[in-house]
């Protein structure tokens, strides 16, 4: 079970915190968001993070990747989750390279896996239709035209949709929403005729677009996996970004909690540090005790899918449920101890709370994961 | 001879010599008793095995941590008791190893290995309790004697207890931590009387226990009179391992505990299907059933943070501060499990005695009452949180 991390694995871990510390603070995210940036993230900067391997991170070498495990994608996602990185890994470096990997043709991995692990291409997954997370409310219709399909439908928070080259729509070949049959995915280039992408400005700063699709005509060759048997793709890939999530929101909430720590050790009123009042420290220490939790739940279910462990599912689905309401507790508690300061747009740790909340209810919030966490169990 | 070689050697060793050993009847006996009993108490304490990790030259088994685990894993294969538990092992007996004289060593270290001696800890008083160090129990050195009046309570199982290690103030005019020792003596000596204590949950373990001139050899005060403090503090260490180990955490829970926890888990849910109804194969109350899974939930976050200290704690470190976070969270979580099962019960779970309730019902009935104490004994939460706040993260006074 690994719960410490190696030599190898340190080393990894000082140089992404060195390097985003010094390249994408959260001023970087900052200047975007009051630059209206076009992209939402830095071309070049993700460029530079592709150079280093972290964009092909879990993909295999014969692909441009650098062949690691989800142990070390977790690692790079929570030093990325404290600086609150916007460039495009949940996307692309995890969704993307999964369902590319697993569901598409060699020739299409051969040309689509290079260009992510170069930083050239991003993808984004237009799956979800409602604002509450649920993965198989799918009302989406490919419809069966010619040799191919045509696909209708209009999905929400697409994240990094409107700087997608393309799209791996989840549409209904069958059945009706909530089945978990009868669901195909398709590979669809964002410049296909009938598809509209509007960028959704969001809380959290960060990249989410509504794409609508009419009769958006895709051939047989687009289709990742099987016909109508989209959900045994889009599961374990679900799972996997699941977990790279809950790293990069062990990361959040590290981070907010240990600023929140120093400002109760730093900010004086009553001429003492705040820091010393019991009504805070109580509430600080319990803090860290769920802090500790989440960190050894992210660890366990980043080693369950290296490991393939039959109870990855359960893991995952504890990890994000953990880390969810362990950093909308940490960053609620985070504002309220910085007080007045913690309500202006100048200091950072708003931008916190912000991206926690989102974070939380991507791919499911705590309630959702207890539930599937119950189900798995036989309860 | 490679590490893994020895290990292997090693654990073939303990696997013929358990099978030479172990009593029939102690096989799968979590509490056993008797003359078999006995014998497997001389048995594990001849072999070193009964305290597997103290040093030789006292009874120990000299054994590191990598032979100490080939054993416990040996003995939970084959469903073999501890010989040994309690106060003297868990608590008393690290802390002799880390500051008594060799002589204290040696009188008192084999009646433990052997379970030839009953301890208790005298340690909270009627006016000492979150705040211990102003404990009043006065000792007065006289020749080579201590004289001993005043008063401790919830002192656990006193009333089987042979010897109490104690803490006494020999210096009233010094700050409260400065006037303090460590002492041990015997139970029967006169002047002492133990008095049971009734719970909330009915009847305990706990006592109180009344000194009236009682006479303790001066030879029996560990370390230095009126530094007993640091002693009193590091047996804490030791005692909130042993209390978060009790409550379904552990420092070390192997392969076993992790089977009672999965065991326990679905024992919950099976119950709670059985006074809620089966939805589908849902408990059915939705409510109760996300608690359960957050509760579930938190159990599996919390053992692996067990885990994932033992991993980074170097060997031969002692429980450090992350005991409080341990003995914190195992207690809070217990008191939600058995509030959770009051709910879950209903009217059923209201039983105190009689036959309109099972024997589970009214156990869960008398083991809600007494989760009550577990944030409480041992250190109340408050004060877990306050060793967290100021020793963990370094808030000011």
């Amino acid at each position: 079970m690994a719960l410490v991390l190696t030599e190898e694995q340190q080393l990894l871990q000082e140089t992404v915190r060195d390097f985003v510390r010094e390249k994408a603070p959260v001023k970087h995210l900052r200047q975007l968001r009051d630059t209206n940036d076009k992209v939402g993230f830095s071309r070049d900067l993700w460029k530079e993070m592709a150079d280093l391997g972290w964009a092909g991170i879990i993909l295999p070498e014969e692909h441009g990747g650098s062949g690691l495990g989800y142990a070390e994608l977790g690692i790079l996602l929570e030093e990325c989750g404290r600086t609150l990185v916007p460039e495009p890994f949940l996307s692309t470096v995890v969704l993307g390279a999964e369902l590319i990997q697993k569901g598409a043709s060699e020739a299409q991995q051969k040309e689509i896996l290079g260009g992510i692990a170069e930083g050239r291409t991003v993808l984004a997954l237009a799956h979800q239709e409602q604002g509450r997370y649920s993965p198989y409310a799918v009302s989406t219709r490919a419809e069966a035209a010619g040799d191919g399909f045509q696909l209708s439908g209009k999905k929400t928070f697409v994240l990094d949709g409107h700087v997608a080259d393309s799209l791996i729509v989840v549409a209904r070949t069958s059945g009706a929403a909530g089945d978990r049959d009868g669901l195909t995915l398709f590979l669809v280039p964002a410049e296909s005729a009938g598809v509209s992408i509007t960028r959704t400005v969001m809380v959290d700063s960060r990249n989410s677009a509504v794409v609508e699709l009419s009769n958006v005509a895709v051939s047989r060759d687009q289709v990742l996996g099987d016909v109508g048997a989209g959900a045994d793709l889009l599961d374990p890939a679900l799972d996997r970004a699941t977990v790279a999530l809950s790293a990069q929101l062990l990361g959040v909430l590290t981070e907010a909690f240990e600023r929140t720590v120093e400002y109760l050790k730093t900010r004086i009123q009553f001429d003492v540090p705040i820091g010393s009042f019991q009504a805070l420290k109580h509430r600080a220490a319990v803090m860290f005790c769920e802090v500790e939790l989440s960190k050894s739940i992210v660890m366990d279910a980043l080693a369950a899918i290296d490991e393939g462990r039959e109870n990855a599912s359960q893991l995952v689905s504890a990890a994000k449920a953990r880390t969810s309401d362990t950093a909308g507790l940490v960053t609620r508690e985070a504002v309220q101890m910085f007080g007045g300061i913690g309500m202006t747009d100048e200091e950072e740790i708003g931008f916190f709370l912000k991206r926690a909340r989102a974070a939380e209810l991507t791919l499911g919030d705590g309630s959702f994961h207890r539930d599937r966490f119950a189900q798995l169990n036989g309860y | 001879m490679s590490a893994t070689t020895d290990l292997d050697e090693f654990r073939s060793e303990v696997r013929t010599w358990l099978e030479e050993n172990l009593p029939e009847t102690l096989r799968g006996r979590a509490w056993p008793s008797g003359s078999d009993l006995a014998l497997w108490r001389q048995r594990m304490g001849d072999r070193g095995f009964a305290c597997p990790t103290w040093p030789a030259e006292y009874g120990g088994g000299g054994l590191d941590a990598a032979h100490t685990r080939v054993l416990q894993q040996e003995m939970a294969r084959v469903g073999a008791p501890p010989s040994v538990r309690g106060f003297g092992v868990s608590m008393l007996g690290p802390v002799l190893l880390e500051f008594a004289n060799d002589a204290q060593k040696r009188e008192h270290l084999p009646g433990i290995i052997y379970g030839r001696v009953n301890w208790c800890q005298g340690y909270s008083e009627p006016g000492a309790g979150s705040d211990l160090a102003s404990l009043q129990t006065r000792a007065v050195r006289e020749g080579d004697e201590y004289v001993i009046n005043g008063q401790k309570i919830w002192t656990s199982g006193a009333t089987e207890a042979d010897w109490m290690f104690c803490l006494v103030r020999t210096d009233p005019r010094a700050p409260k931590h400065d006037g303090i020792s460590f002492i041990l003596f015997d139970l029967k000596s006169p002047g002492v009387e133990v008095r049971p204590i009734r719970l909330i949950s009915g009847a305990s373990s706990f006592c109180e226990v009344f000194f009236k001139d009682v006479h303790a050899k001066a030879s029996n005060l560990i370390g230095v009179e009126n530094a007993g403090w640091t002693i009193a503090k590091r047996l804490l260490q030791h005692e909130r391992t042993m209390l978060s180990g009790g409550m379904g955490g552990g420092t070390a829970p192997g392969r076993a505990a992790a089977g009672r926890a999965a065991q326990r888990r679905n024992g919950f849910a099976d119950m709670a299907k059985k006074y809620l109804g089966d939805a589908d194969g849902r408990i059915a109350d939705p409510v109760l059933r996300d608690q359960l899974a957050q509760l579930e939930l938190d159990g599996l976050c919390y053992r692996l943070t067990t885990l994932r200290s033992a991993a980074s704690a170097k060997a031969g470190q002692g429980p450090g501060h992350t005991a409080s976070m341990f003995k914190l969270y195992a207690s809070e979580m217990n008191k939600r499990r058995q509030e959770l099962t009051m709910s879950v019960l209903g009217s059923q779970g209201l039983g105190w005695e009689g036959e309109a309730f099972d024997a589970f019902e009214r156990g869960t009935t008398r083991q809600w009452l007494r989760s009550k104490g577990n944030s409480i004994e041992g250190g109340t939460s408050e004060v877990q949180l306050n060793v967290i706040a100021k020793r963990v993260l370094g808030l000011p006074d």
